[in-house]
């Protein structure tokens, strides 16, 4: 069903992503959010809310860090609402923001993502040791790689896919993360599958190269009602749908070959934007990668592959940039190829989109027409899956 | 175009003091009540019994306990007793600490479905007794395979997860 | 044109200082099968999800995960809103007003006494560079704004102190309070001192709980079983998050929340329209303060008007008959939910021993505790 109040976006920014930024969280947040007011032509006065977005807390090492960045966020003596899906809460973020404006309220919202990962000692890994449950899981010693290695196996176990598919998409996203302006230092190139293959084994089957590395960094998003856009005679793009869904904490209950969460939050997005054919109707789509598996998993919960055919369509260069045929995956580069400042990376992935449709991506702008895109990402504990759907 | 905000440090910046910083370790210590239900579970754990629990509207054996069925949202009473053993859903073997240091020697976790529960319902654990590096793991592990509980001695059991120190493959 | 949303099912535990009988999630069940049974509705009629929650509160990182189960909401929309409860509150709202959702569920618990060392907790939450090195006692943050607030508005320390007098007071006919005391403010003033003038008695004593609350659009809600209560406006605002810089003769963050909640309720003389109220208590000044800035008292004269009685449950305006969260006890961010249960149940005529003489328009205001300056208000009513 199509919503009543339509929303836009009217422009985005991204700061640098970076293992270590000098900047405070306050000031990366104000970097975004200035970026994204700049490419929108509008100013803070022009906001009538904001929406302060953050992974967890101890990344940043401040106790409610999106109340300490509200300064930053351009927050003061406004409506300022914070929410939280892990991983999935830069594409949240978007969609708490599209329901600000979509209730008719509020003419503007201003979303600003915000991650410092490097502010936590000895490592930032140590920090997510906390999402596991305390009674049983906790105590054996645990390790955020486990469940993403044990989900990895289970996924490529179920459909027998060698480990040079997951090489080749890292390849790629590490290739295409080469014109990423935000692209961190080190992390993007034209790396070859052996090397990709014979990259350090972290937690088998996860290898160094195939997953993204710990970054600091913001973006911001700018969006609007359809009576802001008319009074200004603009042609934006528009938010088309949203979807988002919450599987059972119980992880170990779940089979984890297939992600049924991100099937019912893209289903929902779909209905919303009237999508019924989505493998003709998405012509771009940024999933979530912050493993190369992850890239796969998700374009098969998204609806745009079979279960198990994902990986058969990267040899056949189906989600390549350059891509007539296919439908072109991760332009951006990704959080493997730009870098994963946890909400800020879900952020870039839907501002892809926007500048995507815009043909505005510069060297990353896909070769086929691109009027619909997807935007993606994932978290909690491999349970919740967010989807932003962008159209001009 | 302009170009992006953001200040790159090098390790270097920070070992030098070129670039300061303040520490601090946070005390977040807490308490957690465990319950009716995983309570119970961990009491079980220290008698050398691994609980579960029946729903009467699905039907099903779950594990770990719950006060309530998720999928039924109606309060569970039924307790049962499982088994120590069951197969390998999944595993992985790591070779980083969670402070991304590195181990000499891979932790093997692994979920776990366990006998006498429903199909596919697993506890998350590690295996044991399966070689100390990858390609001897890999030959002797795989998904499917059955495995069993080797317990600590029961003076040293807690009512903790892991008074069961890990799961060994059967025969 | 926008829709109309009401508050059309509450479910709730007890507040107990401790509760070592129930896990969290355990706890949250049971508020959760209050709030479906008196909705009517079973939980796959709810649209969507959201919980209020902070990690360091519950020693979890993103502790949205261990949200669904709980709710009857596996494999539905669930988000976690890191804010007050009337801000969570506010996020349902905003949902059924897009016209995507009918039915919306609102989540929140406490679990203060898992918590070891809580003020350590709050002291995390101060500015890294430039605040927390000082390594103060967080609550060192009300002592300045307390003598703040009085110095310029004329209230006075005894003034406070009866506000924990009548809160408490409240309590004792509250069977859901963890707090109930027949304290004097005599017995407040000679309390030991915290961070003069902010004093032990002060500031509320912690509690653990849960609350659910269900909303739905005003079609939806027609449908079902209860007497809806309608939220006839809502505002969350967010002050400057640096201590220095704040003006602590009143809560601008509260003005700006009652401001755009009385905008969209169309109220223009909140002190005339409004009938009673339930605004944030977690320390005795914070009530005063609070009834100011929302337009319930002329600036430095809330003080009085309580001791002219005007605040109790007979008075004028009757302020936290629950007992607020001196008398309940505090529950971090569950206590906005806790003043829109309160307000929800004065208006269906379910609030037992305290029911308040029949009224028919009422607000509830939160504030996040120190050191935040962020709250949210919600202007409640029976039509």
């Amino acid at each position: 069903m199509p919503y009543k109040n339509r929303v836009a976006v009217l422009g985005a920014g991204l700061t640098r992503f970076m293992r270590r930024a000098l900047e405070t969280p306050k000031e990366l947040a104000f970097q975004a959010a200035s970026a994204a007011l700049r490419d929108a032509s509008l100013t803070i006065s022009d906001v009538d809310c904001v929406v302060g977005i953050t992974a967890p807390d101890a990344f940043d090492g401040v106790h409610m860090n999106a109340e300490y960045f509200a300064d930053g966020a351009g927050a003061r003596g406004k409506p300022y609402m914070r929410s939280y899906v892990g991983g999935g809460s830069g594409v949240f973020g978007v969609i708490n923001g599209w329901y600000h404006v979509a209730s008719g309220d509020f003419d503007t919202c201003l979303v600003v993502a915000e991650e410092k990962m490097s502010s936590a000692l000895p490592h930032p890994q140590g920090a997510f040791n906390a999402i596991y449950d305390q009674f049983l899981e906790r105590p054996l010693g645990v390790n955020l790689l486990w469940i993403f290695a044990l989900e990895m196996n289970r996924y490529m176990s179920a459909h027998g896919v060698p480990m040079e598919t997951f090489a080749q998409v890292a390849r790629k996203n590490k290739l295409n993360g080469m014109d990423h302006p935000s692209s961190q230092s080190g992390i993007s190139g034209d790396f070859s599958i052996e090397e990709i293959m014979d990259s350090e084994v972290m937690a088998w089957p996860v290898q160094r190269l195939m997953v993204s590395p710990v970054s600091d960094g913001a973006g911001a998003m700018l969006l609007a009602s359809e009576e802001f856009v008319k009074k200004r005679g603009l042609d934006p793009v528009w938010i088309e749908g949203v979807g988002w869904n919450l599987d059972t904490s119980y992880w170990t209950n779940r089979d984890l070959y297939y992600p049924r969460y991100l099937e019912k939050a893209a289903l929902m997005a779909y209905d919303m934007a009237g999508v019924t054919d989505p493998r003709k109707e998405i012509h771009v789509v940024e999933p979530y990668d912050p493993f190369a598996y992850k890239e796969l998993h998700h374009l098969e919960g998204l609806q745009l592959a079979d279960k198990g055919q994902a990986p058969r369509l990267v040899e056949k260069g189906f989600w390549d940039r350059d891509t007539l045929a296919g439908i072109p995956a991760t332009p951006s580069g990704g959080l493997i190829g730009v870098g994963n400042p946890i909400a800020a990376a879900g952020m870039m992935k839907v501002a892809e989109i926007y500048w995507q449709l815009e043909g505005r991506a510069g060297k990353r702008q896909v070769r086929r027409e691109a009027r619909r895109g997807l935007a993606q990402a994932w978290g909690d504990l491999m349970q919740v899956g967010t989807v932003v759907i962008l159209g001009k | 175009m302009r170009p992006l905000a953001g200040t790159s440090l090098s390790d270097q910046a920070l070992t030098q003091g070129e670039a300061l910083t303040t520490s601090w370790r946070v005390k977040a210590e807490y308490a957690w009540d465990t319950g009716a239900a995983v309570g119970k579970f961990l009491a079980g754990l220290k008698e050398g019994k691994v609980l579960g629990v029946q729903c009467s509207g699905c039907e099903r054996t779950l594990i770990p306990p719950r006060a309530f069925c998720e999928l039924c949202f109606a309060p569970i009473d039924r307790w049962v007793e499982l088994s120590g053993t069951g197969v390998i859903n999944t595993f992985s073997v790591s070779f980083v600490n969670w402070d991304a240091t590195r181990r000499d020697t891979p932790e093997i976790p692994a979920v776990i479905e366990i006998d006498g529960a429903s199909p596919g319902l697993g506890i998350l654990h590690v295996l044991g007794e399966v070689g100390e590096d990858l390609p001897t793991v890999l030959s002797k592990v795989a998904i499917g395979k059955r495995v069993q509980a080797v317990w600590k001695p029961q003076s040293e059991r807690e009512g903790a997860i892991t008074d069961i120190r890990y799961f060994k493959l059967v025969g | 044109m926008t829709r109309d949303v009401a508050i059309v099912g509450l479910g709730c535990t007890s507040f107990r200082p401790t509760s070592p009988h129930a896990s969290y999630r355990e706890m949250i069940f049971e508020a959760a099968v209050k709030a479906y049974s008196d909705a009517g509705i079973e939980p796959d009629q709810v649209d969507t999800f959201m919980s209020v929650s902070e990690d360091y509160l519950e020693g979890t990182a993103i502790v949205d995960e261990y949200v669904p189960d709980q709710l009857g909401a596996v494999l539905k929309p669930v988000h976690t809103i890191g804010a007050d409860g009337i801000t969570g509150l506010a996020s349902a709202f905003l949902q059924i007003r897009t016209g995507q959702f009918e039915v919306a569920l609102v989540e929140g618990r406490s679990k203060a006494s898992n918590v070891l060392h809580p003020a350590h907790i709050d002291a995390f939450a101060l500015d890294p560079v430039y605040v927390r090195p000082l390594e103060l006692h967080p609550r060192f943050v009300a002592g300045l704004e307390m003598r703040a607030f009085l110095e310029a508005t004329g209230n006075t320390e005894e003034q406070a102190a009866a506000v924990v007098e009548k809160n408490r007071g409240n309590a004792c006919r509250n069977p859901m309070a963890a707090h109930p005391a027949r304290t004097s403010a005599q017995d407040v003033l000679r309390s030991a001192p915290i961070a003069e003038p902010l004093k032990e008695g002060d500031a509320a004593l912690p509690a653990d709980g849960s609350i659910v609350i269900i909303l739905a659009s005003a079609e939806a809600a027609a449908r079902m079983k209860g007497q809806p209560v309608y939220i006839e406006g809502v505002g969350w605002a967010q002050d400057t998050p640096n201590i220095e810089e704040r003006d602590w003769s009143r809560a601008a963050y509260a003005e700006e929340a009652a401001r755009q909640a009385y905008r969209m309720a169309k109220i223009s003389d909140p002190a005339g329209q409004i009938q009673f109220a339930e605004v944030d208590d977690a320390f005795a000044y914070k009530e005063l303060q609070h009834l100011e800035s929302v337009g319930l008292a002329p600036t430095g004269m809330a003080g009085r008007m309580l001791e002219q009685g005007e605040f109790s449950p007979g008075g004028r305006l009757p302020v936290n008959a629950s007992g607020g969260s001196l008398g309940c006890g505090h529950v971090h961010d569950l206590a906005g939910l806790r003043s829109v249960m309160e307000a929800a149940l004065q208006l269906r005529g379910d609030a037992g021993d305290r029911q308040l003489n029949n009224p028919r328009v009422g607000l509830a205001q939160s504030w996040r505790g120190v050191p935040t300056a962020s709250g949210g208000a919600a202007v409640l009513s029976r039509r």
